[in-house]
This record gives structure tokens, C-alpha cells and sequence, in this order.
């Protein structure tokens, strides 16, 4: 499911180096490709200014490409204009029309179609009872809290049966429990109606858990597209690492290389084993990336990487306590202890040896 | 809400006093001081704007010229029937306080005065009364009115005597019925003017329809352009703005002279045409001293007062809204027609409102560009309280333009709805 088939047949949506640029200086969107199957949940992840909400206005075609080519069913719409592509579109501060009525919004979609006002009475019901707003329909927009609003700027992009919705950041505004509530309304008319999505957020959670595959969008370019598995597990290079979730530095030099796995030389002189992903041979400087997880503490000693460092600070969150430590001179440095009633007690200043499997640790490219 | 605050029982505060009076306590030194600080502009509010009109009001009403100019006969002929003529005690009464204006010559109380009056009401009239109180002191018995009529035949008519008995009345309705074309006729019942007097109501109408043609001109031009400047960009449409903002700092007499060199027919605008072979040269098109000229320059003044307006609330209308109707399917027409359109009904509202009402009161430009045919209700007004010096009329045009505007604003709150105005 998270490998991508470039170009294949299957593909409903096609970026082929798709390139932007708004004012003739600087490339917004450089060398863009990107498949998306039918049916398929994916998320556009990155920083502010990445270049997210451009990617969605071209393939809304709101904002013209400045070359390259977008298919849509394999047939190129870059001179389709908007209201021709059939594409739903949830809006990041929803753009709920405040002169019309929740009901009268739904149906607009429809009327421009020249349905019946049978049928879109029907639709309109039909599409509030998904959302779960059944009596709504004659408030105004204003009426309404943030996440009902939320939920009719959904229901007015599904109403007439898309086979494509996009979303900006459709849940920024929203607390954290609505969010995560909206997530999962979200995640289930997305298997409900099998329609593919387009999501655009900067909240990493949010990608992971709704998405099919994620896009690492960063300075225009996409840094990884898979699976969000893969993009937590097996980051590609170090942005992305970094991006994901927590993650540990210690910098190096990649001594011997053997198979996928290399021995690499930390600043401060100790050898440790990491997994070869993103270096080339030896010489190279890298960065190697751990998960804080992935980190164990007073390890066996048949351990492979054995290193030493001082604890820092002790920070007790309950479920696990976070360690800071000293390690090669990244005093950064994070280790989880699961807090089970046999752990070992813990003392600010002492020092102790961390050790993990090689696997876990991953050699990328150097971070400065 | 809570089942406290809807009970009956008052929530009272620690010392006993009910909780409202409490707060209304401490809130009042505050509410006095915050009344205070509007004294400045109340005060000013009433000597500039209520004590005038409420002197227009009553001007347009009270008129003491008769009673001023001949007291005793004011009072002695209000008990004429209006049978046959006055008796011919009042009538000497009449004669006599003719003959002690006329002796005594005070400011606002000659024959002068009364003779202009009545000729308000007979045109014509005046040297009738001048005539008579020359030899007024001449007549000594009676009969009085053989007496009168034998100085003037016009003494005769008793529609003068009507008039008269209606003059020396201090209120009347006199000026409301001339402001619309009307007056009494010798049965004191109201018709309408003669042919040749019946000038205001059809002045009336020009102003309100010609208001409403600039409102609708400024509305179609404003509109465009308040569009373009909120879609700029901020560096660009404030240069913009700074543009339809430069006929407020010209002085309005420079702008309309300008109409005057643009327009004329031998102006800017003509000589253009005639050199492009458009019009001949013998054809030259009059554009200025009359309706057009009027309408023209107005339009250019009124235009920023459209513009603004739509152009705040145009502003506050983010492009989403056009994207996500578009993004649905309608086409760019119907996007703006459905989405765009209606919600700038509250600058359009308030544009259009307060274009037409500063243009149905406007006096300058059409006193300037305007000539015979393109003068407005105000400049009569205007002419009556400095020329003719009838200020109970202009004041009675002056109240109807004010009934006008409260009415059509009224129509206009029904419509549109006043809380749906937004003026930036
Ligand atoms: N209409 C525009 N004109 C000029 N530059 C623009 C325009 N829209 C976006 N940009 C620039 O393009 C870059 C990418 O913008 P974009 O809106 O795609 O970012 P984004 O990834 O959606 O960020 P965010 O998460 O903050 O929404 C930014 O540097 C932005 O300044
Ligand atoms: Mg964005």
C-alpha cells in the first residue's frame, strides 16, 4: 500500500514536474511529482511557507502552474478552468457563504448543477445527517460553533459526490479535542465514500494518523512521500527525521561501510554500528538519527552499541520519565524510561551507558 | 442560565441594598462623567442643527407681518364672516392703522411690509396698498369702502379682503400650500396655482429624480473601482485610493470651475470633439449651464462617498468565498451574482444612501454648472432666504426637502434595513 507506482495507470491525480513561481524570482514549488491512486487519504505535511496551499490552489486551478503538467484521470487540466474539474474543496477558514443558510449552502453546489429542488432537498438532508447536523439547515453560518461550521464546510464539499475533495488545514482553527473528533469524522466518510482526499496540514499527528501516505513538503520540494509508518521508522534524510516526531542528533564520520550497515566514528572518539540510509561511503559526514524510544538505558552488555553519557535532567511525565543526557557532547540528547515498578531509581548527574540495535539507528545527511 | 437568575428573588448585596440598586450606585459617577464628556457636542449639536431647524419649522409656520403692520384691524377683521364685505367700522379701523404705519415707519411694520405680504398671495397687488396709504389720511367719514374704491377700483374685489383677513393671522399654511403649487382661492378653499406660478413641485421632482440618476451613476462607476482597489495589493490600491481621494483636497469652487473649462462650448471637451471630426463645429453640444453639466460634475464630486464605502466593506469579503463558489462549479457570473454580489448589499446601502442625500440638498455645483434647467429645490431655497428675503417660504421648501428625505429614508430602512448599512 505505501510503495508508489510512478505514472502507472492507476494514478488519479499526476503531478509531472510541476513547477511555481509567483513572482518570476523564487520557485514556491520546485520539480513536483506526486501520484495519487483513487481512493487514497493523502496528506501534504510541512512548515509554513513550504508551499502546501500552492500545490492545492494549482490542482484546484485557482493559481496556474509555471510549468509542468497536472493530471486529473489521466487527462491533463491545466487549461480546465475551476469550475470545470469537479473538485471539492474545504477551505482553511471554510468560506462558508454568511448570506445563505447551512441548507441553502449545501444546495448551492447542486443548483449550479440544475438538479431538481427535490433532489436537492434530499442531498442537503442526506449530507447533514453524515455530518451529524440534521437540524441545522436553517441556521446561518454565524449561528454556528467552530466545528459545526466545520463539519457543514465538509458536507458542502461532499455534496455533490467529488471524486476528488481537497482540504486546507480544514481543522487549524479548531481546539485540540474537536480536532481529534474531526480526524475521526473525517477518516470515516473518507472510507465511507471511498472519494480521494487531499489534505494539507502542518500538524504532524494529524498526518499520521488519517493519511494513507504522507508528503514532507519542505522549501518546495517533497522530502518523502510513504506511508506514515515508513516516514516514522525509515526517515530519508535528516529534515524529515527531524520533522517526524522526536528524534536524536550525534554527529559523525562514517568510517567502514558494510552492507547496509556502517561503522561510524562520533566527535568525541567512541565507534558505534547504524543503519546506512542516507551516506554514501566512508569519509562522509553524517548525522545519526534515534528515536528517544529506540534508546535503552543500562543495557546488556551484548549489546553492539554501548556509549556512555551523564544524565542532565529527570522529567517525570507519569507514564515514562524523559531523561536528558549528555551524550558525545549533544547534551540534548533524550532517552524514554518506561516507568515499571522494577526500573531502577535515576539520579541528575550520574552517568550512565545507553545502548541500542543498529537497525534503530539510521545514518543521514550531516546537519550542521 | 442558571435557576438563580431566574428567580423572582432579588440578589441583594452584603450590606442589604438590592444588588441592581448597588451597582446602579456605583456605575452612576461613572455613566455622569462619561455624560460629561459628550456635553461639548451636545451643546453644539443644539445651537447648529435643533435650535435651526426647530426656527426653520416655526418660520415656515409663523408669519406676524399682517398683525405687525396693522394690529387693531388684525384683530377687528378676524370677525368678518366673510359675507358680503367687512363692515365699514372695521374697515376704518383698517384705514386708520394704515395711516399710523405709514406715520410711524418702523423697521419691519411699513405698509411696504404688509404690501409685500399680501403680494405673496395676489401677485400684483402691491402698489395697491402703497397707493392707499398715501391718502389714507385724507379719508375722513365715511363710508369707508366707497372711500377705498374710489382710490383703487381693485378695493372692490373682496378676494383682497379675504386675503387680507387671512394674512393678519400670525400661523398659517400659506407658504406649505406655495411651496407645493397651491393656494386659497376667495373661498378660502385650496387649489391649485396658476399655470404660470406652479414651479416647486416640478423643481421638487427634477431634484429627486436627478439625485437619483447621480446616485445611480456614481453607483455603476464606484462599483468597478472599489472592486479593483480591494483586490490590489495594499502598496498599489492605496496609491489608488490616494487618487479618489484627491477631489477632497481641491477646493470644490477649483473642481467645478474645471467642469466649467472642460465642458463649455468652447471647452476642452467640445474642441476635442469637433478636431476628432465627431460633431461639427457649428454643433457644438451644450454639456454645461444645464442638467447635464449638473449631473456630470456631481457624479465626480459624490463619487468618493460611493466608493468608500463598498470599497471597506469589499474589503473584509475574503477571496474564498469566490474560490469555493467557483471550486463548486458555478461559473465566474454566477459566482458573483450568487456570492460576491449580495455581500456587498451593505456598502451599496450606505453608498447609495449617502450619495443621494447629499446630492438632493447639494447647492454649489448646480448653482454654478447648473443654469436654468439644471437648478436644484435647494437653490430656490437659497434664493429665497438671500434675494427675495421670503424666508417662511424657503423655510416651508426647506421642511418639505427634510419630510422628503425622512420619508424616502424610511422606504429606504424598509428595504434595505439601517443595521444593514455599513459606512467603513
Ligand atoms: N499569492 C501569492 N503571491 C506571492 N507569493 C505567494 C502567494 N501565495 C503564497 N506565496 C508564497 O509562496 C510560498 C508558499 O506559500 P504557501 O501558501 O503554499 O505555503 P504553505 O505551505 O501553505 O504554508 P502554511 O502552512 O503557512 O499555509 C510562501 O513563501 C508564500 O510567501
Ligand atoms: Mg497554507
Amino acid at each position: 500500500m505505501s510503495t508508489r507506482s510512478a505514472g502507472s495507470d492507476d494514478s488519479y491525480v499526476r503531478f509531472e514536474n510541476v513547477q511555481k513561481s509567483y513572482d518570476g524570482e523564487v520557485l514556491v514549488v520546485k520539480d513536483l511529482n506526486l501520484d495519487i491512486r483513487k481512493g487514497e487519504f493523502v496528506t501534504m505535511l510541512g512548515p509554513s511557507g513550504s508551499g502546501k496551499t500552492t500545490c492545492l490552489m494549482m490542482l484546484a486551478g485557482f493559481e496556474p502552474a509555471t510549468h509542468g503538467e497536472i493530471f486529473l484521470n489521466n487527462r491533463p487540466i491545466n487549461a480546465v478552468p475551476p469550475n470545470k474539474r469537479g473538485i471539492g474543496m474545504v477551505f482553511q477558514n471554510y468560506a462558508l457563504f454568511p448570506h445563505m443558510t447551512v441548507a441553502e449552502n449545501l444546495a448551492f453546489p447542486l443548483q449550479v448543477r440544475g438538479m431538481s429542488k427535490f433532489e436537492q432537498e434530499d442531498r442537503v438532508k442526506r449530507v447533514l445527517e453524515m455530518v451529524e447536523l440534521p437540524q441545522m439547515g436553517g441556521r446561518r453560518p454565524a449561528q454556528l460553533s467552530g466545528g459545526q461550521q466545520q463539519r457543514v464546510a465538509v458536507a458542502r464539499a461532499l455534496v455533490f459526490e467529488p471524486d476528488l475533495v481537497l482540504m486546507d488545514e480544514p481543522l487549524g482553527a479548531l481546539d485540540k479535542q474537536l480536532r481529534e473528533q474531526m480526524q475521526y469524522e473525517i477518516k470515516h466518510i473518507h472510507e465511507n465514500l471511498g472519494v480521494t482526499v487531499v489534505y494539507v496540514t502542518h500538524d504532524q499527528t494529524e498526518a499520521l494518523t488519517m493519511s494513507d501516505r504522507v508528503a514532507v513538503f519542505e522549501d518546495g520540494v517533497i522530502q518523502q512521500l510513504s506511508s506514515p509508518q515508513a516516514l516514522y521508522e525509515d526517515p530519508q534524510n535528516s529534515f524529515v527525521a527531524q520533522f517526524i516526531g522526536e528524534n536524536n542528533k550525534l554527529n559523525g564520520t562514517v568510517e567502514r561501510v558494510t552492507k547496509d550497515i556502517c561503522d561510524v566514528k562520533l566527535d568525541n572518539g567512541s565507534m558505534v554500528k547504524a543503519q546506512k540510509v542516507n551516506v554514501s561511503g566512508k569519509g562522509d559526514r553524517t548525522t545519526l538519527s534515534l528515536r528517544p524510544e529506540r534508546v535503552e538505558l543500562d543495557p546488556p552488555k551484548s549489546h553492539k552499541n554501548v556509549i556512555e553519557g551523564r544524565i542532565e535532567e529527570l522529567i517525570y511525565l507519569g507514564d515514562h520519565i524523559r531523561v536528558r543526557m549528555n551524550v558525545a557532547g549533544n547534551d540534548e540528547f533524550i532517552v524514554k524510561v518506561r516507568n515499571r515498578s522494577d526500573r531502577k531509581p535515576l539520579a541528575e548527574g550520574e552517568t550512565k551507558t545507553i545502548g541500542w540495535a543498529s537497525e534503530d539507528c539510521k545514518a543521514l545527511d550531516l546537519v550542521a | 442560565m442558571t435557576d438563580a437568575a431566574q428567580s423572582s428573588d432579588v440578589l441583594v448585596a452584603y450590606d442589604g441594598t438590592p444588588l441592581k440598586q448597588q451597582l446602579a450606585k456605583t456605575t452612576r459617577r461613572m455613566k455622569f462623567r462619561a455624560l460629561l464628556l459628550t456635553m461639548p457636542l451636545v451643546l453644539f449639536i443644539i445651537v447648529s442643527f435643533v435650535l435651526p431647524i426647530g426656527d426653520m419649522l416655526f418660520r415656515s409656520l409663523h408669519n406676524p407681518t399682517g398683525s405687525n403692520v396693522a394690529p387693531n384691524f388684525a384683530e377687528a377683521i378676524q370677525k368678518w364672516d366673510g359675507e358680503d364685505y367687512p363692515s365699514d367700522d372695521i374697515i376704518k379701523i383698517f384705514v386708520e392703522d394704515l395711516a399710523t404705519a405709514r406715520k410711524n415707519r418702523e423697521v419691519g411694520k411699513t405698509v411696504g411690509n404688509l404690501a409685500t405680504r399680501v403680494n405673496y398671495e395676489i401677485p400684483g397687488s402691491r402698489s395697491l396698498f402703497t397707493k392707499t396709504a398715501r391718502r389714507a389720511g385724507k379719508i375722513t367719514e365715511g363710508p369707508y369702502l366707497d372711500a377705498l374704491i374710489k382710490i383703487d377700483k381693485k378695493w372692490e374685489n373682496k378676494n383682497v379682503w379675504v386675503t387680507l383677513k387671512r394674512v393678519t393671522r400670525d400661523y398659517t399654511l400659506s407658504f406649505y400650500l406655495a411651496a407645493t403649487d397651491r393656494k386659497y382661492d376667495e373661498n378660502e378653499s385650496i387649489v391649485r396655482a396658476d399655470e404660470l406660478y406652479r414651479i416647486y413641485l416640478p423643481i421638487l421632482w427634477k431634484t429627486i429624480w436627478l439625485s437619483a440618476l447621480i446616485t445611480f451613476l456614481c453607483f455603476i462607476i464606484a462599483y468597478p473601482v472599489a472592486y479593483l482597489l480591494s483586490t490590489l495589493p495594499l502598496r498599489t490600491s492605496n496609491l489608488l485610493m490616494i487618487l479618489v481621494l484627491l477631489p477632497f483636497w481641491t477646493s470644490l469652487l477649483v473642481r467645478t470651475s474645471a467642469w466649467i473649462a472642460m465642458l463649455q462650448k468652447e471647452g476642452i471637451l467640445n474642441n476635442v470633439f469637433v478636431y476628432l471630426g465627431f460633431i461639427g463645429d457649428e454643433h457644438r453640444i451644450q454639456m454645461i449651464y444645464n442638467a447635464t453639466g449638473t449631473v456630470i460634475s456631481m457624479v465626480h464630486i459624490l463619487l468618493p462617498f460611493m466608493i468608500l464605502p463598498l470599497y471597506s466593506v469589499m474589503k473584509t469579503i475574503p477571496p474564498s468565498y469566490m474560490r469555493a463558489a467557483k471550486s463548486m462549479g458555478a461559473s465566474n457570473f454566477l459566482a458573483f451574482r450568487r456570492v460576491y454580489f449580495p455581500q456587498t448589499i451593505p456598502g451599496i446601502a450606505a453608498g447609495v444612501l449617502l450619495v443621494f442625500i447629499l446630492a438632493i440638498g447639494y447647492y454649489i455645483t448646480p448653482a454654478l454648472v447648473g443654469g436654468n434647467d439644471g437648478l436644484l429645490i435647494s437653490n430656490l431655497i437659497a434664493n429665497h432666504i438671500q434675494r427675495t428675503l421670503n424666508w417662511s417660504l424657503g423655510a416651508a421648501l426647506g421642511t418639505i426637502l427634510l419630510v422628503v428625505v425622512l420619508v424616502l429614508y424610511w422606504i429606504y430602512n424598509k428595504l434595505v434595513g439601517v443595521d444593514n448599512l455599513k459606512f467603513g
